[in-house]
């Protein structure tokens, strides 16, 4: 019999808020409730030393045989495996090797032996069942060695969104038994012509791009924007409630901010020149962007109100696309004034400005979350672009993409464990992560173009 | 003798000729004939009925164009077949080659002829920038270009620039000559 002493049990409440991602009237999604109780938690070690945990993670079991149980329970299953299986902390035993091994007849049966012999150090067996308000929920870590559940989780909510409660399983799951932040619940934003609707106003065929936003694995995609012209570079604000973006809905390139679960608008810059590539500080209250309102691309910073609008850059040729540094100090950009496109960082007061990048032509700059004090850029190698990341303290660059297609517009996710861009190598312009040390790449989008990807926090 | 002889030859041949023309007043001299050529048209009067002939009607022939066919035109006819040429760029340049100096000169005279006219001239760029540093680039483009009209004499406020970078190339290829089609100056009219 498993012994329950260690088994956290906690019970949270989630609020499935897939459905509402976009839509202005909907209401804004709730966060899984904090844990209620907090005793001690099993961590699973592995059998041999210095290998990978190996986990195995079977179909959930359906506790009712309706179709959306049934359906939510697989979905589940699959799902929590393909997050684990993304943050690489875990080695997971590919699920068609134990399609054999029967299901557990309760949460409380678990067959050891056959997941012993599968050389699984942990199996996450869970139920799924329908109630009143939607379905519950229930997922325990099991350690086989020693024959005891360690964790273990209880939600409900709606059953339109299944996908989600894997999620939160697996972030929680990598919580506690690795102390990291998974990236499961996160989101992408990106902009899209898949819709292929025309650009009113030209005799040119030129098709609109709007701005979507995806789970971070590209399942719910969600649209933003509707205004039939071209909006471009989306950037989370810090809270994952805005989107700030550069929008063509006038006719000529400006700031707008969505507030995507209050369906409101906002335009800070308020009609002063074009401004472009607009990205939030790390605490959401100031925007820095491109502007040529003084009569050439300089970089500002405003509040993100519109006030306060402060000139960082002053020189005759193009300083373009910023980035903030983790603490909200430092902006690093792209410049021409050395003659090519080169990666410059200057403080937020406008002092101590400085090249970093050695390239032929270097872009969108991205700065790493800490603790790895990297930026990221688009790096001319050939006819196209590859990633390259530059570690700051040494100056160091590695190179991550090569020569697969273009690559462009790389975005950290917030645990700068992985990278978004956009890439060409499979044909159209698709959106792509990559891990930092350049495995584990997946195509993120399939439909239409999609380009200028940011990751929500 | 022999000279006598040719003679002759060409009377009979004359003669013959002339009979041939008067077919119908002189029977022709019975003599072997080779067979009749087949006439294609079947026209001859044995074969069938010549094909009526299509019904049609006159052809409207349009008036030659008038001196003014701006006025005419709408807006959209009008950038459909521009008279305002684009101008082409280097890669990664916003300069204004000499042959762009004439594309705007050329251009400037059709804006002072049309004192109504009002532009916007769109920056582009080929996709060997990227997206984001192309919208600085193509604003630049733009921007030279409007520099340039202005110091021709045309009023700033008549032209209008933006910046599209890379996000609507005019030809979609991957090559050299796609990309040169991509690197200009693009004219709109929006008033004339």
């Amino acid at each position: 019999m498993p012994n329950y002493s260690f088994r956290t049990k906690v019970v949270g409440a989630v609020i499935v808020a897939a459905s509402a991602m976009v839509a202005a009237q909907q209401p804004a999604p709730q966060p899984p409730a904090q844990p209620q109780t907090q005793t001690s938690v099993g961590v699973i070690i592995s059998d041999s030393a210095g290998a990978q945990v190996r986990l195995a993670v079977p179909d959930l079991l359906a506790l009712s045989a309706d179709r959306e149980t049934v359906e939510a329970a697989r979905t589940i299953g699959q799902v929590l495996w393909d997050d684990l299986h993304y943050e690489r902390e875990f080695y997971m035993i590919p699920r068609d090797t134990y399609k054999s091994i029967p299901p557990a007849a309760s949460i409380g049966t678990v067959p050891y032996e056959r997941w012993r012999e599968l050389g699984a150090d942990g199996v996450v067996i869970g139920t799924v069942q329908k109630v009143a308000t939607g379905i519950k929920v229930e997922l325990r870590l099991y350690n086989v060695k020693a024959q005891q559940s360690i964790y273990g989780r209880e939600y409900t909510g709606a059953a339109a969104n299944p996908r989600l409660y894997a999620h939160t399983m697996s972030d929680e799951l990598h919580e506690s038994q690795r102390s990291m932040r998974g990236v499961a619940r996160t989101k992408l934003t990106f902009s899209s012509d898949r819709n292929r609707e025309a650009v009113l106003g030209t005799v040119e065929k030129r098709e609109v791009k709007e701005v979507y936003v995806a789970d971070y694995d590209g399942a719910n995609p969600r649209r933003i924007t509707i205004n039939r012209a071209l909006n471009v570079f989306p950037n989370w604000s810090p809270d994952g409630r805005s989107i700030v973006y550069t929008s063509y809905r006038t006719g000529a390139p400006d700031i707008l901010i969505s507030n995507i679960y209050a369906g409101t608008m906002e335009t800070p810059s308020k009609g002063s020149g074009q401004n472009w590539l607009p990205v939030f500080s790390p605490d959401g209250t100031k925007i820095a962007f491109t502007s040529n309102r003084d009569g050439n691309p300089e970089i500002y910073v405003m509040d993100r109100d519109g006030s306060d609008v402060r000139r960082l850059t002053n020189n005759p040729e193009i300083d373009s696309t910023p980035t903030w540094s983790p603490s909200g100090t430092q902006i690093a950009f792209a410049s021409g004034r050395s003659g090519t496109p080169q990666i410059y960082v200057i403080g937020v007061d406008g002092a101590g400005i400085r090249r970093i990048s050695q390239e032929s032509y270097a872009d969108r700059p991205t700065w790493s979350p800490a603790p790895y004090n990297e930026i990221a850029f688009s790096a001319r190698t050939g006819p196209g672009f590859d990633i390259k990341i530059l570690t700051i303290a040494t100056g160091e660059t590695r190179q991550i993409t090569f020569g697969e297609g273009t690559n462009e517009s790389p975005a950290w996710s917030p645990n700068g464990r992985h990278l978004a861009f956009m890439s060409t190598r499979a044909g159209r312009s698709q959106i792509f992560t990559v891990d930092r040390d350049g495995r584990n790449l997946r195509q993120i989008t399939r439909e239409g173009n999609n380009q200028t990807p940011n990751w929500s926090q | 003798m022999k000279k006598t002889q040719s003679l002759v030859i060409l009377i009979v041949l004359l003669a013959v000729v002339i009979a041939a023309c008067n077919k119908g007043n002189k029977p022709p001299v019975a003599r072997p004939m080779p067979p009749p050529a087949v006439d294609p048209a079947g026209t001859s009067t044995g074969g069938p009925p010549p094909p009526p002939k299509p019904v049609m009607e006159p052809v409207i022939v349009p008036p030659m164009p008038a001196e003014d066919t701006i006025g005419s035109k709408t807006l959209d006819d009008l950038n459909r077949d521009s008279p305002l040429r684009p101008l082409y760029f280097e890669l990664d340049s916003s300069d204004v080659s000499a042959e762009g100096q004439q594309v705007l000169q050329a251009n400037a005279a059709v804006l002072k002829k049309y004192p109504g006219m009002q532009v916007t001239i769109e920056g582009h760029c080929d996709e060997r920038g990227t997206a984001e540093y192309n919208l600085a680039l193509g604003e630049r483009r733009a921007l030279a270009a409007k520099t340039y009209l202005v110091s021709l004499g045309i009023s700033a406020d008549k032209v209008k620039t933006v910046s599209y970078g890379k996000e609507f190339p005019f030809d979609a290829g991957h090559d050299d000559a796609a990309w040169k089609q991509n690197r200009r100056a693009h004219f709109v009219i929006t008033a004339k």
